[in-house]
């Protein structure tokens, strides 16, 4: 196995507007994502519910410390390979995949992988919000309970810091121990990503994270997601192309279970190679 | 787009030219009628029962005037009417008046205590003032007069002699109640002591070693402490002896109507009135303190009177055994069902099972525990550890609990489908959240899962207080008797007796009703009891109810769950 260990080479620092790269006619691209460091680094990927196949040899390069964003229409798959990145297709009964998932160079699914060990590492946002039926407090910290963690400071610190990278903290500052039940639902998303940073995984994965919020509570959460990019390797599924155009870097384009296209997102907006992917970006898709 | 031809719509008012019959139709009313009266039946025959148990419950204890017939013949009856009735058949042979039932009570005296008179056959009537009850321990109560108190060294026949009567009745119970107390403890002790002596020679002797010298010093010392402890209860014989007759010697002359007179040890009377001088806060008075003996006392007269305290402990107890027993079970296996066994026709064939259980005939449960439980566990049991009492039962036969475990057994379907209804209910989003966070299957399903299933799993458990704590059959052939002598927790240790026979009010009604020598004098007690193991089966939901619903608001899961 040719496991490169990224950790010890220098990291390629985030692009900014200075170090665009000049070969492109578009202005204010990213670099080519071939360019960049991965976080997670798919290969050949195909995935079966039972019979029927979801994914077709994906190949990408999610980039590291970048939000990119899946875009498609609804059954493309787009979901299946966000859940294939931390091994939640694993409980849908009848999942076949062949291919391989690399994170940090890591083979997920390579034998002697400790599942948990990896969903320790990639938390995950999803669709709908989905808090636990515990306190404020107790679903911040819920990943640092399950690990044995049980010291005062340490759950403090991590609920005081999570909360405050999620924009909640101020809201909720004086309730931590009511239930979190009792939150708007936007709040709640927020907390639900609050949970999924406590434990500091290197990829946050983001399944629809605003589909089911109001407008208001969307803009706080892309934000926010611009905030979180600043530290973490960022993948978010969405539906809506706006919200891929405001918070994302790169854009991949799925139809089908197969990746058309994948690149910087104001190429695939503005000038996307294929014709399939301009079709779908302009609403001509039908 | 090419424009539609305009179309004729029809109107929007409700139409009127039909028969109102027709329209009612046309609505759907008569569905909503025939609905709204299947809902009517069932709630008035619940409602029905309900007040014919608590009238005929509650109205049991009420103390009833006594009143002073003469027949025809010439025989004067003193006693409380119970209920009339028309006489059935024709006129001509006798039929079409009124009878009515009276309690005569002196039973000592007449043989019966309640009696059928025709309403023709009386010819005179009175309520006497000075006419009362005595409710005695013994031959239950006796209708007549007070003629005189016999006390050691004085005989008070004159005025006051109600009042002396009521103070010395009182002061009967202090003796007597102390007289019992050490018969209980006391004799108790010594019984125990003398006993287990007896199981430890058997033990000596099983263990074969009966022929040694040291087996045989043992064995004599044993004995000599048997015949130490047999010395020191004759010596208690003897003191209760004196002490019963000092108690004997304090004794009350009564008179029935015809004239016949008795005398008894005041201690031997429950309590006396005189129920036609009675104002209601005397009746109500009587009222209570029947009330009192009856939750809080033991029986008496083979069930007919007295109390059913242990019946109420006994059915407490064990449903609480059964109930700890059961929601472990039944989580569990609803556990593997839902969670980790492999969803598939095993699986449901499985669940099919589960719940056909349910439909099972509770006397085969019965038998099964008889069988497994008391014969095969408790057997092995008796033979490992207790041999030495052996062949006398004392897990080998039936008892608490085996009775509780039976009715557990009886009950687990409907612990296990309510769980997996509660756990199917969690919502996948949160299971994936924790999956997601990095908790493994065990931690997501003690931490997330069982928690919010906790509401749905209480509704199983309160469905399973309701029927086992209503369940008879399995238990008259596991371990309720009629009488049990002791309760299954008192202050020996181990203190809580779970080999011990018990008591259950729902045996108890069957027992009173049909089983009793003296049907109109059991049949109050039939209702009172049902009125309370109604009663008792609705504080054990109210229990578990005002649990779920702190759960509830506990594990709420909100609308983004």
């Amino acid at each position: 196995m040719d496991r490169t260990i990224i950790e010890d080479e220098p990291r390629v620092s985030r692009p900014t507007r200075e170090t665009r790269g000049h070969e492109l006619e578009l202005e204010g691209l990213p670099p080519d994502v071939e360019k960049l460091d991965p976080a997670v680094e798919v290969k050949e990927l195909s995935l079966w519910y039972g019979e029927s196949q979801a994914l077709f040899d994906v190949n990408m390069r999610i980039p590291e410390r970048m939000v990119t964003a899946f875009i498609g229409p609804s059954g493309c798959g787009k979901s299946t390979l966000l859940r294939c990145l931390n091994r939640l297709n694993d409980l849908i009964p009848g999942v076949r995949i062949s291919g391989t998932v690399r994170i940090q160079g890591e083979d997920i699914y390579g034998s002697g992988i400790d599942v948990i060990a990896l969903r320790k590492r990639t938390g995950m946002v999803f669709q709908k919000s989905n808090p636990f039926p515990k306190s404020i407090y107790e679903n911040v910290i819920y990943g640092l309970r399950i690990d044995g963690q049980n010291r005062r400071s340490v759950l403090d610190e991590a609920v005081e810091r999570s909360l405050h990278a999620a924009g909640l903290w101020d809201e909720v500052k004086d309730r931590l121990k009511e239930s979190a039940m009792n939150l708007s639902g936007g709040q709640q998303q927020r907390l639900c990503i609050a949970r999924a940073i406590a434990t500091e995984p290197e990829v946050l994965l983001m399944d629809e994270p605003c589909s089911a919020l109001d407008p208001i509570a969307t803009a706080r959460i892309e934000a926010l997601i611009t905030e979180l990019r600043e530290t973490y390797t960022v993948v978010i599924v969405t539906h809506n192309m706006h919200q891929a155009t405001r918070v994302s870097d790169y854009t991949a384009f799925f139809y089908l279970g197969n990746l058309i296209e994948f690149g910087p997102t104001k190429k695939i907006f503005q000038k996307p190679d294929k014709k399939q992917t301009e079709d779908y970006v302009t609403g001509r898709f039908g | 787009m090419a424009a539609h031809p305009r179309r004729k719509t029809p109107s929007l008012r409700v139409r009127r030219d039909a028969p109102v019959w027709v329209q009612a139709i046309r609505r759907g009313d008569p569905f909503v009628w025939l609905t709204g009266s299947a809902l009517t039946a069932s709630m008035l025959m619940i409602v029905g029962i309900l007040l014919l148990i608590i009238v005929n419950g509650m109205g049991s204890m009420w103390p009833k005037e006594l009143v002073r017939i003469e027949t025809d013949e010439g025989t004067p009856f003193l006693g409380q009417i119970e209920r009339r009735e028309t006489i059935p058949g024709y006129v001509e042979e006798g039929g079409g008046g009124e009878r009515f039932l009276m309690r005569i009570a002196n039973r000592d005296l007449y043989g019966i205590d309640f009696r059928w008179f025709d309403e023709s056959e009386v010819v005179a009537r009175e309520k006497p003032e000075d006419a009362l009850v005595a409710e005695r321990l013994e031959w239950g109560p006796f209708n007549g007069f007070l003629v005189e108190l016999r006390l050691p060294g004085e005989t008070i026949a004159a005025d006051g002699i109600w009042d002396r009567f009521q103070r010395e009745i009182d002061a009967a119970h202090d003796r007597y109640g102390r007289i019992e107390e050490v018969e209980e403890e006391e004799v108790g002790r010594i019984n125990e002591e003398i006993e287990s002596a007896r199981l430890a020679i058997r033990e000596i002797e099983l263990e074969g070693i009966a022929d040694t010298p040291e087996g045989r010093r043992r064995i004599a010392a044993l004995r000599e402490e048997v015949d130490r402890w047999t010395a020191e209860y004759e010596q208690l014989r003897e003191r209760l002896g004196e002490l019963r007759r000092a108690d004997e010697e304090y004794r009350v002359v009564l008179r029935s109507v015809r004239g016949e007179v008795r005398d008894y040890a005041i201690s031997h009377i429950v309590r006396a009135y005189r129920p036609n001088e009675m104002g209601i806060p005397g009746k109500v008075g009587i009222y209570l303190s029947r009330l009192w003996e009856f939750v809080s006392q033991d029986p008496r007269e083979s069930n007919t009177e007295g109390g059913i305290f242990p019946a109420i402990f006994g059915t407490v107890l064990m449903t609480l055994i059964m109930t700890i027993a059961v929601v472990p079970l039944g989580v569990l296996a609803a556990l593997y069902l839902r969670e980790y066994a492999k969803q598939g026709p095993i699986v449901s064939a499985v669940r099919i099972a589960v719940n056909n259980l349910a439909g099972v005939p509770s006397i085969v449960f019965g038998l099964f525990g008889l069988g497994f439980f008391a014969y095969l566990v408790g057997g092995a049991i008796d033979s490992t550890f207790y041999p030495e009492r052996l062949p006398s039962p004392t897990f080998g036969g039936g008892g608490l609990l085996w009775a509780s475990l039976t009715l557990a057994l009886l009950t687990v379907p409907v612990v296990i489908v309510a769980t997996e209804e509660a756990l199917a209910a969690v919502p996948t989003g949160i299971r994936e959240g924790s999956i997601a966070c990095g908790a493994s299957k065990f931690q997501t399903v003690t931490r997330i899962v069982l928690p919010s299933a906790a509401p749905g799993i209480m509704t199983g458990a309160i469905l399973a207080m309701a029927r086992g704590a209503g369940e008879v059959a399995p238990l008259m052939i596991t371990g309720v008797v009629k009488l049990a002598p002791e309760l299954p927790l008192d202050g020996t240790f181990p203190y809580l007796h779970l080999e011990r026979k018990f008591m259950h009010l729902g045996f108890h009604i069957y027992d009173v009703g049909f089983q009793s020598p003296n049907v109109e004098a059991a049949k109050p007690m039939v209702y009172a009891t049902t009125l309370l193991l109604i009663l008792i089966v609705v504080l054990l939901n109210l229990t578990a109810i005002i649990v779920r619903n702190k759960l509830r608001d506990k594990y709420k899961t909100g609308a983004f769950g």
